[in-house]
């Protein structure tokens, strides 16, 4: 059985970033799986700018991001292998994948890294009416056919979902000649960016129809249209404002979700909220030695803050690697309050913070002019007011050790509104 | 006149307040940086965008391509025609230039990915 001290799964951006960070602190014996036949993960697909600002102070592309992380693996003599599908991870760190090169294998590690990213939610847990005709993608599935394929899955298009993959292919599909007839969201705001909705829906006068929602499909071999209604403030359609918009693809972009298969078999104990694993500071999961990084952890907005958690998984399992000790003292829990939806991480060993602890999380609603406060057993540890918190951003805001010293009570992160 | 925008330079999307005088922005409120303000007096006056898309080579392998810089908005569509219709073939390395004057912009497209 092949032995490496650390195996990392999955080599997209986290899992470079992770890769290289435990490399530079002297950790040797490296594997990246990968199951796609090249480095980059999802940024090879994502051809649009946009991406780098914070890690290299320009923007960039997503191959052009990920290439420069693929050619620093490829520097540091990074050991990967590419085509590769880990199907399973034991407690014992046991890794069973499968290539076409190598055929089926067991691996050993003493730290794993997990960095499988996630996936988009597919059509069957929307619960959209209708027959199951040809012409309905996931966005992302859109977007690997236009850019990696070279292939325009349609010509007259509804998108349901404003995140930003949807409102990034509305783009995309126009400039390839198709027709975008309408963006479609169920929420009275957009999960995407602002930006992408002026630069990928307004310069192209395409409408954005807020606490809208598609209530049937026509069509029954290809798509022949859609029936989108306004939906009231249950999210419940309103009968008698359907309106039918003829079209022969319906893109999807309606959330992701961190894939965690692996980890549920191997033990790793998921969050409800986010579906990723739980955490404490060093990003370590439930499970001695394992750590996890980027969307596989809960779901980004920006692939530089992917990068920069990932590199602090990388450096904390180098240090595993070398016998530092796992997480001592006790921890106390992170747990979200009024306005807040998750934290990571949820667990905090106060002890082992080294200058400071990241908490990153999203907003339930959208809030102006409030204040993010982190409390521990009645006493205030940090306050930031901010002009606008809305879900589509994750918010990352710093602890810093000197204001951990002497918490032995659970900390709450939580918002609180301005005062009317 | 007041025009409100929003700020397209970054993920953050800041709120721009812009006061308009003759076609041009006369003040900026808003911006949390000078990509703001720069985009603010842009937009007003002559809006630009870069632009992304892909070129298929000879061998029928979608490379991803930007501007290298921005151009008129008004030419989007001019630019993508004139990318789409480069004739390349691979190899092709990341910063290759596919087309060296876009849509008689100035601006060049290159390619934002290595193909062997």
């Amino acid at each position: 059985m092949r032995e490496f001290d650390l195996v990392v799964v999955g080599g997209g951006p986290a899992g470079m970033a992770a890769a290289i960070a435990a490399k530079e602190q002297g950790t040797d014996s490296i594997l990246i799986l990968e199951r796609d036949d090249r480095l980059g993960g999802i940024l090879n697909q994502c051809i649009h700018n946009g991406f780098g600002l914070h890690t290299f102070k320009e923007e960039l592309t997503g191959p052009e991001y990920a290439e420069r992380y693929s050619d620093r693996v490829k520097e540091l003599g990074i050991p990967y292998e590419l085509g590769t599908m880990v199907l399973d991870i034991s407690k014992d760190k046991e890794i069973t994948l499968v290539s076409r090169k190598r055929g089926a294998e067991t691996v050993k590690a003493k730290a794993v890294i997990l960095a499988m990213g996630c996936r988009e939610r597919p059509r069957g847990a929307l619960g959209i009416p209708g027959f199951r005709p040809q012409g309905v993608y996931t966005a992302g599935t859109a977007q690997k056919l236009v850019n990696c394929e070279g292939v325009v899955p349609g010509r007259e298009v509804v998108i349901l979902g404003s995140g930003d993959i949807g409102l990034i292919m509305a783009r995309r599909m126009t400039l390839e000649g198709a027709k975008v007839r309408a963006v479609v969201e169920l929420m009275p705001y957009s999960s995407g960016l602002k930006r992408n909705i002026v630069q990928c829906l307004d310069d192209y006068g395409i409408p954005l129809m807020l606490s809208h929602t598609v209530v049937d499909i026509k069509g029954k071999e290809k798509l022949e249209g859609v029936y989108v209604a306004a939906v009231d403030e249950k999210n419940v359609p309103v009968p008698g404002t359907e309106e039918y918009f003829p079209c022969d693809t319906l893109l999807l972009s309606c959330g992701l979700i961190p894939e965690n298969e692996l980890s549920k078999t191997a033990g790793v104990k998921l969050s409800p909220v986010t579906g990723g694993p739980c955490v404490d500071e060093s990003l370590e999961t439930s499970i001695e030695g394992v750590f996890a990084c980027g969307n596989v952890l809960h779901v980004h907005d920006l692939v530089d803050f992917v990068s920069e958690e990932s590199v602090r998984a990388g450096i904390n399992a180098a240090g595993y690697i070398k016998g530092r000790p796992s997480s001592p003292g006790t921890p106390v829990e992170v747990s979200p309050g009024f306005g807040v939806r998750y934290t990571v991480p949820s667990k905090l060993y106060c002890e082992s913070v080294e200058d400071g602890v990241h908490i990153r999380f999203r907003v339930t609603g959208v809030f102006k002019g409030a204040s993010i406060t982190v409390t521990s057993g009645g006493r205030e540890l940090f306050r930031r007011r901010g002009r606008i918190f809305v879900p589509s951003e994750m918010l990352d805001i710093v602890l810093k050790k000197e204001l951990l010293a002497g918490v032995t009570e659970g900390i709450e992160v939580r918002i609180e509104e301005a005062a009317l | 006149m007041t025009r409100e925008l929003t700020c397209i330079g970054c993920p953050m999307g800041c709120a721009l307040t812009v006061e308009v005088e003759n076609g041009e922005a006369v003040s900026v409120a808003g911006n949390t940086c000078k990509i703001g303000e720069n985009y603010a007096r842009s937009e007003i006056s002559a809006p630009v965008r870069a632009v992304t898309t892909t070129v298929l080579t000879a061998e029928g392998i979608p490379v991803p391509v930007k501007t290298a810089g921005s151009i008129p908005k008004e030419k989007i569509f001019e630019v993508v025609k004139d990318i789409k219709a480069a004739k390349v073939t691979l190899p092709v390395r990341l910063g290759d230039i596919i087309v060296s004057d876009a849509a008689g912009t100035g601006v060049a497209a290159v390619a934002t990915r290595t193909v062997e």
